[in-house]
């Protein structure tokens, strides 16, 4: 008799093969998350103290203008007087300048970026105009680790990713297999369920790996986001967070017979986490009487400690609560999915 | 399902007949244990599904009628897979061989033919080395020399002593393939025996079909009355006598079409099958045509 394969070794093969053979999937997984860090990463740039544009209407004493905030570092762009609204409103400049006596500026109340080149450009020309400082403050720029806004949102793009390839992964296989009757025709061999539930997180895992090393090795290599923690605490993590998305998968597609019914319980599931877990802004812009509620979220979970490792370099101990959050998270789905899986 | 008491025996082939909806699904899916049956006892290989579901399903080779394979893997890691799940049995290149898809090893499943795929199928339902092999409409949908390759796989399955359970709505399958025949109708088994007792029990073996031009009636009684006719039926266009004595009631049929002055627009003559053990039991076809 000839030897038997694993079967536990031949169902992960067999569902990885799946998802590597499926150019939309592993778009997703991979390409997507690194194109949104590169546009978001080129789009937020910090430009640091680069120079201010200023803008000058071309009339009667504008030349004069232009001159003296060139030297004083600015970048001057001229405008025609019946320019100057839309530029302003297009963002060409964040203030104009009217020559006169008075001069008169044209900015943004509601932009800071305005107000603070309106705020600059009035110092220039107030000293241009022979105001005489009484002292000189010393400047000291602050260099935090990790105080950019691509610092900021690389491990919530990962959370995300994470979230959405953890419910996808294992959701779709599932309910995929479940409408084709394959999940029928499996339980009628000998197979154990076990087994086949396991190959759905182990081959979960090998995915995992691959998309946290593009993940944050893209950021590192083309944005310099470093990973101020431990490797180890990323990794670990990065697999409870797999985890626990795999329970909420396997609980949301339990019962699920179509793909579209999957689908919009998938969605029902990530957009409130898409929205208040803090991927592209901090979850602390929602009002007070909801943060308890966004803290128990998995994804919040994830994302906080994934922060807490990569930018702030905090030691494992740290992140426990949100551990404990995810652990839960995962282990209560999967005992749920056990009661309610529907193999037929 | 109603009161199905049925005995398949080790090494036969049996075949469940029947029109879509009969119950033969259910009835199959029951024996498979995917199926709970509400009432009865249910007995394979001596064992009981609630008692030792574990152990059977290792002697069981099962094929389901919509399963659809994963698209994207090969033939041969789909065996490897399902081979995996039985603790004994061929290698997958054994199976390859048992089915004829040496060639496609390599191929993505969605890549295969109709019968290549039911083939496939076949080879999953093999990987066990199974005792007994379920089989629902295995050659539904398939073009007829993908049906004869599929039949010599069964048949040589059935020649190293496997028993076989076929389900089936192609009645020359079923006397092709099968030692013996349960025919279904609405959840109710209406006949049992082997293809050919099935046929004797008609009276007849034969059937004269005709239809006469449109204006001509005669009264089925003068049919029934020909020498020889057994049985006597009309579905919406053809008259169907039963015959014993084909030489004699092909010849006093055209007498009495002559002296009532009916022409014939259609005549044709063929032994019995299994299809007119269907017609005859229900009154109906065995298949919507």
């Amino acid at each position: 008799m000839n030897k038997r394969p694993n079967p536990l070794v031949e169902l992960t093969l067999s569902r990885f093969r799946e998802f590597v053979r499926e150019p939309e999937a592993v778009f997703w997984v991979f390409a997507f998350p690194v194109i949104m860090t590169c546009a978001l990463g080129i789009a937020f740039r910090s430009r640091g103290e680069g120079p201010v544009i200023a803008g000058v209407v071309q009339q009667a004493g504008g030349d004069e203008l232009a001159d003296s905030l060139s030297r004083a570092g600015f970048t001057v762009r001229r405008f025609a007087p019946d320019d100057v609204e839309s530029a302003l409103r297009d963002g060409r400049a964040p203030v104009v300048v009217i020559p006169g006596s008075p001069p008169i500026y044209r900015y943004d109340v509601a932009r800071a970026e305005s107000q603070l080149a309106r705020l600059a450009v009035d110092n220039a020309l107030q000293k241009a105009a022979g105001r005489a400082d009484p002292f000189t403050a010393v400047a000291q720029p602050v260099e935090a680790v990790g105080s950019r806004y691509i610092d900021w949102l690389v491990p919530g793009l990962l959370g995300m990713n994470i979230m959405g390839t953890g419910l996808w992964g294992v959701g779709f296989a599932i309910v995929n297999a479940r409408a084709k009757k394959l999940l029928k025709r499996l339980v009628a061999t000998p197979m154990a369920k076990s087994h086949y539930l396991l190959s759905l997180v182990l081959s979960r895992m090998a995915t995992l790996t691959l998309e946290v090393v593009v993940i944050i090795g893209f950021a590192w290599l083309f944005f310099g986001v470093a990973v101020h923690g431990a490797i180890w605490a990323l990794a670990v993590l990065a697999t409870l967070g797999a985890l626990s998305f795999g329970g909420l998968g396997l609980l949301v597609a339990s019962r699920a017979r179509t793909i579209e019914a999957v689908s919009g319980l998938m969605n029902l599931v990530m957009l409130p986490m898409w929205v208040l877990s803090g991927v592209f802004f901090a979850s602390s812009n929602f009002p007070d009487g909801i943060q308890p509620f966004i803290h128990v979220l998995p994804l919040t979970a994830l994302n906080d400690s994934l922060r807490m490792i990569v930018n702030e370099g905090r030691s494992f101990a740290a992140v426990l609560p949100q551990v404990g959050i995810m652990a839960a998270w995962g282990g209560i789905s999967f005992v749920l999915s056990l009661k309610l899986f529907r193999w037929q | 399902m109603n009161g199905l008491d049925l005995k398949v025996l080790r090494g036969e082939c049996f075949g469940l007949l029947g029109p879509n909806g009969a119950g033969k699904t259910t009835t199959i899916e029951i024996l498979e244990g995917l199926l709970a049956a509400d009432a009865g006892e249910v007995e394979v290989l001596g064992q009981r599904w609630d008692r030792d579901g574990t152990a059977l399903r290792a002697r069981l080779g099962i094929q389901l009628q919509e399963t659809q394979l994963a698209e994207k893997l090969t033939v041969a890691e789909t065996l490897r897979m399902f081979r995996s799940f039985y603790p004994q049995g061929p290698s997958v290149d054994q199976l390859l061989e048992t089915v004829e898809l040496g060639s496609k090893r390599d191929a993505w499943v969605k890549n295969l033919s109709g019968g290549q795929k039911q083939r496939l199928s076949v080879a999953c339902a093999l990987a066990g080395e199974p005792e007994l092999l379920f089989l629902d409409e295995p050659t539904t949908g398939l073009d007829p020399q993908s049906r004869r390759q599929l039949w010599e796989v069964l048949e040589r399955f059935g020649a190293n002593g496997g028993t076989i359970l076929i389900t089936t709505h192609y009645m020359d399958e079923a006397h092709e393939l099968c030692d013996r025949v349960g025919i279904m109708d609405q959840g109710k088994l209406i006949a049992l025996g082997t293809p050919r007792e099935l046929v004797a029990s008609l009276g007849a073996e034969h059937v004269v079909e005709f239809a006469m031009a449109e204006g001509s009636s005669i009264d089925d009684a003068l049919f029934g009355a020909l020498p020889g006719v057994r049985d006597v039926r009309r579905d919406a266009a053809h008259l169907h006598l039963s015959t014993s004595e084909l030489h004699l009631t092909v010849p006093a049929l055209l007498d009495l079409l002559r002296q009532r002055d009916a022409r014939l627009s259609q005549l044709g003559t063929h032994s019995a099958t299994l299809e007119d053990v269907f017609v005859t039991l229900t009154g109906r076809q065995l298949r919507d045509e």
